[in-house]
């Protein structure tokens, strides 16, 4: 101590040397190299993308609070700028549903869950100093956000009926090819073209770093959860994403070259692109879904101050969740007229995804279970997570049945199902995470008690907002179209109240955000205390710059 | 560089190359979209696409003389030699995965060539009767292929003969031969670069056109990403080659060598597998052209 004070120009010399010392603005934030400040980027570009795509849900539920085609037409002419006919109106509806899935699926919850939480506490929980290839890291971003550029930028150029892409995330064969002239869904596929580029990317990323930067002592049975389930998304999105790339290079063809792949008078078959898409897009539901597990695993087992119960038991059932994704895609098309042989596979290898599911469910109870849980904000949102999560699952295993699934197939009971595993389930997960590990990354505390009423506004919300969805998909209310029959109103208007509920709580959570950079307390560096055992919570809040400069041992 | 560093991994300084290399990927990919659309962009799209092609390889390009000039100032310990032997192996396993897609493609298409099934059992097509019989067998009633035994036969032996001279390359450079490293590479681009041009007398031969079928679709997409590989394989190996002629690569530190080489063998099993599947059995039973 009184070394140092004696002579400060020593002191500075060694500060230009220190793990914390960081580059200037410019260099951190736009030439990152380090996964925390790309995982703080992500996070930041998420949650924007987030605003958007949860402004575009808003506008359709206005829409559909009551029935007849209210505020399609004044929207189409607001962004057209001449007064937009009636097909332009309902083209306005295709162009929102669009961008809301897509906005949702590829800029909020994958860039948050896998290129936030994943960059930020993959590192520090293998006690890692950074990620194996950091320069890569950083185009993994920055692809992101071209990839979103052009995605915005599509809204605003012709697309078929008017303007922007109107195909549905799914962008389905021909109404995506010989359906949709003009150049907002060129746009669109070479937004997924970019966006796909920067996720393969991190993947390899993500394997390369879980494989090979684990700190001695940290086997592959010693990995906390997170890591693992990271580890099968990386996987996911390395095997599955490719094949997305060609199904969508093959709607290019089709579109600017005179392809015959979807085209059925060419001898092309429109159905080749739903299994091409389906293949891709099973994985990645478990892509989004995965690494909210690994966070509920964290988060439980810190608030019940145990271990996880059955760990192995948890880290395989992700794996196997992983591999038998791979072999379930037809059951998303159930109704293309495939024979009952092949709908008999589907529905039985997708009920079998509920054996390892299952066994999540249950061990994060048993984990609970004997417990001293302590009711933080985090732990809230976990427990709802685990108890809408499993909601979303029980539909599922209902959708599953293709013989079932004739009849609910593209109604509102599907809108519902697969709204409560992601809206209640990934972004539970993302909030859970985001609780958990704030203090971890900006040294600030939020609010418990903003937090908790966050939680409840948004809990209540998203209920009241979704779950009218069954009744309303039960009784036949076909998704995807703006306009319905008097007798769904009832519940279109409830829905549509509960997403202000849900809204208000989004605002608390703003409000509890800028409380904590504002006035939130500092956070040392195990906030949580004894349950809290990963290697993260060995450093100070937030971490140093370069962290693990010395590699921690585990025992 | 942080001072006290006491663990083998590679810590970077910030780049401004991933910045760049996006944003060119959007100049390059919004140019193309600029070229489909003329009416909605006017004529500058081959511009904005060129100028944003340009960059993209710029970004390559000074990427790989960062990272040959970080394995020179020894950055690339053992363990992080090793990164890039997983990120090399999980990168071609991403693009099998995109080759699986061109596949499925051709197999839908060859194995379920039924076009459009009516309630009754009888089969038609938007063409009529004899567009919806034509469409019932594969390779489509009318299609003549390419002689699978003549041009393919031989760019197989091609392809297959250049796995062997970049393994003679490997083993040349492995017991500090240079002279048999350079040797070897040369043939392989040589027989490369011969397999393209091959394959470009095909492409202008085909009596079959890209448009207007799902056989022509699907057989120059499929061979056609192909052939784009092998460019990329082909340039991959001129750069070990120009790196040998200065000097770099070691019988113990040649990741980038063998990067290329592995990335060539995965060029030749896709080439088998179309070998196989179009040109063989995919086109069996079908009237030969010439």
């Amino acid at each position: 101590m009184t070394t140092i004070a004696a002579n400060p120009g020593d002191l500075h010399a060694h500060d230009d040397h220190d793990a914390d010392h960081k580059p200037g603005f410019f260099a951190r934030w736009f030439m990152s190299t380090n996964h925390k400040d790309i995982g703080t980027l992500y996070l930041i570009f998420a949650i924007t993308a987030g605003i958007i795509g949860g402004a575009i849900s808003g506008l359709m539920r206005l829409e559909l609070a009551q029935p007849g085609v209210q505020y399609l037409g004044q929207w189409a002419t607001w962004l057209s700028g001449t007064e937009a006919s009636w097909d332009q109106a309902l083209h306005m509806w295709n162009v929102l549903i669009t961008a809301h899935g897509l906005i949702m699926v590829f800029f909020m919850v994958m860039p948050a869950i896998i290129g936030g939480f994943g960059n930020w506490f993959v590192p520090l929980m293998i006690g890692a100093p950074d990620m194996a290839f950091p320069r890569m890291n950083n185009i993994s971003f920055w692809l992101t956000v071209v990839a979103f550029i052009m995605l915005l930028g599509s809204t605003f150029v012709p697309g078929g009926s008017g303007l922007g892409a109107g195909t549905g995330w799914t962008v389905y064969a021909p109404l995506s090819t010989s359906g949709s002239p003009g150049p907002a869904v060129d746009m669109a596929i070479f937004s997924l073209h970019l966006a796909g580029a920067a996720s393969i990317l991190g993947a390899v990323n993500f394997i390369t770093t879980i494989f090979n930067m684990r700190a001695p002592g940290m086997t592959l049975h010693k990995m906390p959860l997170f890591v693992w389930s990271v580890l099968v998304t990386a996987f996911l999105l390395l095997l599955a994403l490719p094949v997305l790339a060609a199904a969508i290079t093959m709607l290019l063809v089709d579109r600017n070259f005179g392809g015959a792949f979807f085209d059925a008078a060419s001898g092309g078959d429109p159905i080749l692109y739903q299994h091409l898409f389906w293949f891709f897009g099973h994985p990645e539901v478990y892509i989004m879904i995965l690494p909210g597990f690994g966070i509920i695993s964290q988060i439980v087992s810190t608030f019940s101050k145990k271990p996880v119960f059955g760990y192995l038991g948890m880290a395989y059932a992700m794996v196997a969740i992983g591999v038998v994704g791979f072999v379930v895609w037809a059951h998303h098309m159930f109704t293309i007229g495939m024979s009952v042989e092949m709908k008999m596979y589907f529905t039985a290898a997708t009920m079998v995804i509920a054996v390892p599911t299952g066994i999540k469910i249950f061990s994060w109870i048993a984990t609970m279970w004997g417990g001293s849980v302590s009711f933080k904000t985090p732990m809230v949102w976990a427990m709802g997570f685990i108890f809408m999560f499993t909601v979303g699952g029980v539909t599922g295993v209902v959708l599953a049945n293709g013989g079932l699934d004739d009849n609910l197939h593209d109604t509102y009971y599907v809108v519902a199902h697969f709204h409560y595993v992601l809206s209640l389930g990934a972004v539970f997960s993302l909030f859970a995470g985001f609780y958990y590990w704030f203090g971890k990354m900006s040294g600030r505390h939020l609010s418990e008690a903003l937090g908790h009423l966050h939680f409840w506004t948004f809990f209540i919300g998203v209920n009241v907002l979704f779950f009218p969805m069954h009744f309303l998909g039960n009784q036949g209310m076909p998704r995807r179209i703006p306009d319905y029959n008097g007798a769904y109103a009832y519940w279109n208007e409830v829905a549509s109240w509960g997403y202000a509920i849900m809204g208000v709580g989004v605002i608390i959570f703003f409000v509890n955000v800028a409380y904590a950079f504002i006035g939130g307390r500092k956070a040392e560096g195990n906030y949580w205390g004894e349950g809290a055992t990963t290697l993260e919570w060995t450093l100070s809040s937030p971490p140093p710059f370069h962290q693990f400069e010395t590699l921690p041992v585990i025992k | 560089m942080a001072g006290a560093n006491n663990h083998d991994y590679h810590i970077l300084p910030p780049s401004i190359t991933p910045l760049v290399g996006s944003l060119a990927a959007l100049t390059m990919f919004f140019g193309m979209v600029m070229m489909f659309q003329p009416s909605h962009f006017g004529g500058y799209g081959g511009l904005v696409f060129g100028v944003g092609l340009l960059a993209v390889l710029y970004t390559f390009l000074t990427w790989w003389i960062d990272v040959v000039n970080e394995a020179h100032a020894g950055d690339h310990t053992p363990v992080v030699q090793l990164h890039m032997r997983y990120g090399m192996i999980l990168f071609i396993a991403s693009e099998v995965m995109f080759f699986v897609g061109w596949f499925w493609a051709w197999f839908d298409f060859s194995l379920f060539p039924a076009p459009i099934e009516v309630i009754d059992g009888a089969t038609e097509s938007l063409f009529g009767q004899e567009g919806a019989d034509a469409l019932l067998q594969w390779p489509p009633k009318g299609v003549e292929t390419l002689a699978a035994m003549k041009l393919p036969l031989l760019n197989t032996l091609i392809l297959l003969c250049s796995g062997t001279t970049v393994t003679w390359a490997h083993h040349a450079l492995i017991n500090g031969d240079r002279e048999g490293l350079k040797k070897g590479l040369w043939v392989t681009i040589i027989l490369g670069v011969l397999f393209t041009a091959l394959q470009a007398v095909e492409y202008a031969e085909a009596p079959f056109t890209f448009g207007g079928l799902n056989y022509g679709s699907a057989f120059f997409m499929a061979t056609g990403f192909h052939g784009f590989h092998v460019i990329v394989g082909t340039i991959f190996l001129a750069v070990c080659l120009f790196r040998a002629y200065k000097g770099h690569f070691t019988p113990k530190q040649h990741f980038g060598f063998e990067a290329a080489a592995w990335y060539w063998h995965f060029v030749d099993v896709v080439w088998l597998f179309l070998f196989i599947v179009v040109y063989v059995w995919g086109g069996w039973g079908a009237p030969v052209h010439g």
